[in-house]
């Protein structure tokens, strides 16, 4: 299909989805380019998983335009599907089947014959290292493996476009690495990925760019370098206090860092010198628990435009 | 595309066949031997059957369509609720190349071999009663099938609208069982009262039930055959009309 070749995987422009008087997805612009990782970060109910089905053409808009292979999802949205591998936030397996049974079926789903059905079934099952429990019943797998099998689900037709919901949340942190070195595969394959996530370590490992969303609108885009640069500092200093004298703090810390941010555990100094503010906080008098420096993150800047802790 | 649909259904359906072919066999067994023969045997004794027809041969076609009313029922009822709200299958086919249209047309599809099955079995258990005599009898098996329909569609619709199970033990109880023992099979609904009896006749049940009795006995007429297959084709298309929307809005929202 030649189209993919002209028009962007995914395009939004004043995307809007509301659900009676609630609006879960409030006017926002993004495009995602062939071969691209591209994430969707945000607090709960930022809209991330509305925006994710709107694209899965499985879920109507309400205003605005959205393209998915330069095609509208109302008029095309089987052959839109046809493309897409999708991971729902929500695992939706078949339990009345076995562990390759479910790809099987979904092989054909997707028109694929028995015979290419059961290849691919067996190549995935190896890929997500599942293959020793391709005949057991989905109910006894456990939660990460269930999601490894929905991933594997989501690839057995081939698709050009990966759509993941939280693709890691509930796995181990084996599990994890395991995910993210195949997702790191499918793209080097060319495959588009677009993902939401919690994990901001994941977002750095994964995504080439991504937008910040909040209560329904996208505060920030871009690559998580240029956020970090643009909204965090070069380096983060952390502060814990004993916990009858956090309140106390406040407003001593005045002046000795670009930003302070106060969190119920800890308080969080933005400063382009680490040491040097550890230093000067030492000689207001004041003896912090403990005291650590590190370098600005994704989490830093996710902080600084939800005004929230990561999973809230 | 609606064919993947089946195939679902077939491939679940593997796994379960033999309780439910077990059920569709020993329940014709079981009530033409005990009210067919046995209370049967009364009827016959006192009245000559009824309308001069041995009670065993009025009595298995009548049942045969409320068998497959009440197994219609059923099969739309938890099955599909399961893969709308429990166990979400539904939304896992909507993310494939299958639309709405395909997942309506595969269910009804489905039902609709289902019924046979059932028509088939009990059919054959008729036969060995020597109640199905005629080659025409055969017919008997579409037309009780298209009566589970007529209760399928209306029924998938209801159930698309549902946020539990709660209701459909109250369809069961107000609905299909008085249906299933007042309807025209164990006895003519000329007997009801005079009220009932219009409300029996707005029901697809009664309208199967005749066209069953008619093919098994071989005394139809056709212009109430006309009659009765336009009744049961109305409710079923119906409940498809119904169905599209209903169900695309529980599952595109
Ligand atoms: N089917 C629905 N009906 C009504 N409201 C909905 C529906 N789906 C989502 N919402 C609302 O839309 C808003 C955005 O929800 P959404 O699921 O997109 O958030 P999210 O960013 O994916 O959150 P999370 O991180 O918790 O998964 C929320 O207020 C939610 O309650
Ligand atoms: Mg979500």
């Amino acid at each position: 299909m030649t189209d993919s070749i002209a028009s962007p995987p995914i395009s939004a422009r004043n995307l809007v989805k509301r659900f009676g008087d609630l609006v879960a997805v409030d006017g926002i612009d993004f495009e995602v380019a062939a071969g691209e990782a591209f994430g969707f970060l945000g607090p709960n109910g930022a809209g991330k998983t509305s925006t994710m089905r709107m694209i899965a053409c499985v879920s109507p808009v309400t205003s605005g335009r959205l393209t998915v292979f330069g095609k509208d999802p109302e008029v095309y949205g089987a052959e839109i599907r046809g493309r897409l591998g999708v991971v729902p936030q929500a695992d939706n397996l078949d339990l009345e089947l076995t562990v390759r049974e479910n790809l099987i079926m979904y092989a054909r789903y997707f028109d694929l014959a028995w015979s290419e059905g059961r290849k691919r079934a067996d190549e995935l099952l190896e890929f997500v290292q599942l293959d020793e429990r391709a005949k057991d019943k989905v109910d006894d797998l456990s939660g990460g493996m269930k999601r490894r099998l929905t991933i594997a689900r989501a690839l057995i037709n081939q698709p050009d476009l990966l759509l993941l919901d939280e693709p890691t949340t509930g796995l181990d942190p084996q599990a994890r690495h395991l995910v993210w070195e195949r997702l790191y595969r499918l793209k080097q394959r060319g495959v588009t990925l677009a993902l939401t996530t919690h994990y901001m370590d994941e977002a750095e490992q994964l995504c080439d760019r991504l937008v910040v969303m909040d209560k329904a609108k996208i505060a920030a885009e871009g690559t998580p370098r240029e956020l970090i640069a643009k909204y965090s500092t070069k380096e983060v200093l952390e502060l814990r206090f004993p916990a009858d004298e956090q309140p106390a703090i406040d407003g001593r810390l005045d002046g000795l860092a670009d930003r302070v941010e106060l969190l119920p555990d800890r308080v969080l100094l933005y400063t382009s010198d680490g040491e040097e503010a550890a230093a000067a906080v030492h000689r207001r008098g004041l003896r912090p628990e403990s005291s650590l420096v590190r370098r600005g993150t994704l989490e830093d800047v996710f902080l600084r435009l939800t005004g929230r802790s990561l999973i809230d | 595309m609606a064919v993947r649909v089946v195939e679902h259904n077939v491939v679940v359906f593997r796994r379960l066949w033999r309780g439910y072919i077990m059920v569709s066999f020993f329940t014709p067994l079981f009530f033409l031997a005990s009210m067919g023969l046995g209370l049967g045997s009364l009827v016959n004794r006192g009245s000559g059957g009824v309308g001069g027809v041995p009670y065993i041969d009025y009595l298995a076609p009548g049942l045969l369509a409320a068998t497959t009313m009440q197994a219609a029922a059923f099969e739309c009822m938890y099955p599909i609720l399961a893969k709308i709200l429990w166990d979400r299958i539904y939304d896992a086919m909507l993310a494939t190349r299958l639309s709405v249209r395909d997942v309506i047309a595969g269910e009804v599809a489905w039902v609709a071999l289902r019924m046979l099955m059932v028509a088939t079995i009990f059919w054959v258990v008729m036969a060995a009663f020597g109640v199905a005599h005629t080659f025409e009898s055969l017919l008997v098996i579409p037309a009780a099938a298209l009566n589970g329909l007529a209760f399928a569609t209306p029924i998938m619709a209801f159930t698309a609208t549902q946020r539990n199970d709660n209701a459909f033990s109250t369809i069961f109880r107000f609905v299909i069982t008085p249906l299933y023992l007042l309807g025209g099979a164990f006895f003519p609904i000329s007997s009801l009262p005079g009220a009932l009896q219009a409300v029996a006749w707005a029901t697809p049940l009664a309208h199967g039930v005749e066209l069953c009795r008619g093919l098994v006995l071989g005394d139809l007429v056709p212009a109430q055959a006309v009659l009765h297959l336009t009744v049961l084709l109305a409710y079923a298309i119906a409940g498809v009309v119904f169905v599209r929307p209903l169900l695309t809005k529980r599952l595109l929202k």
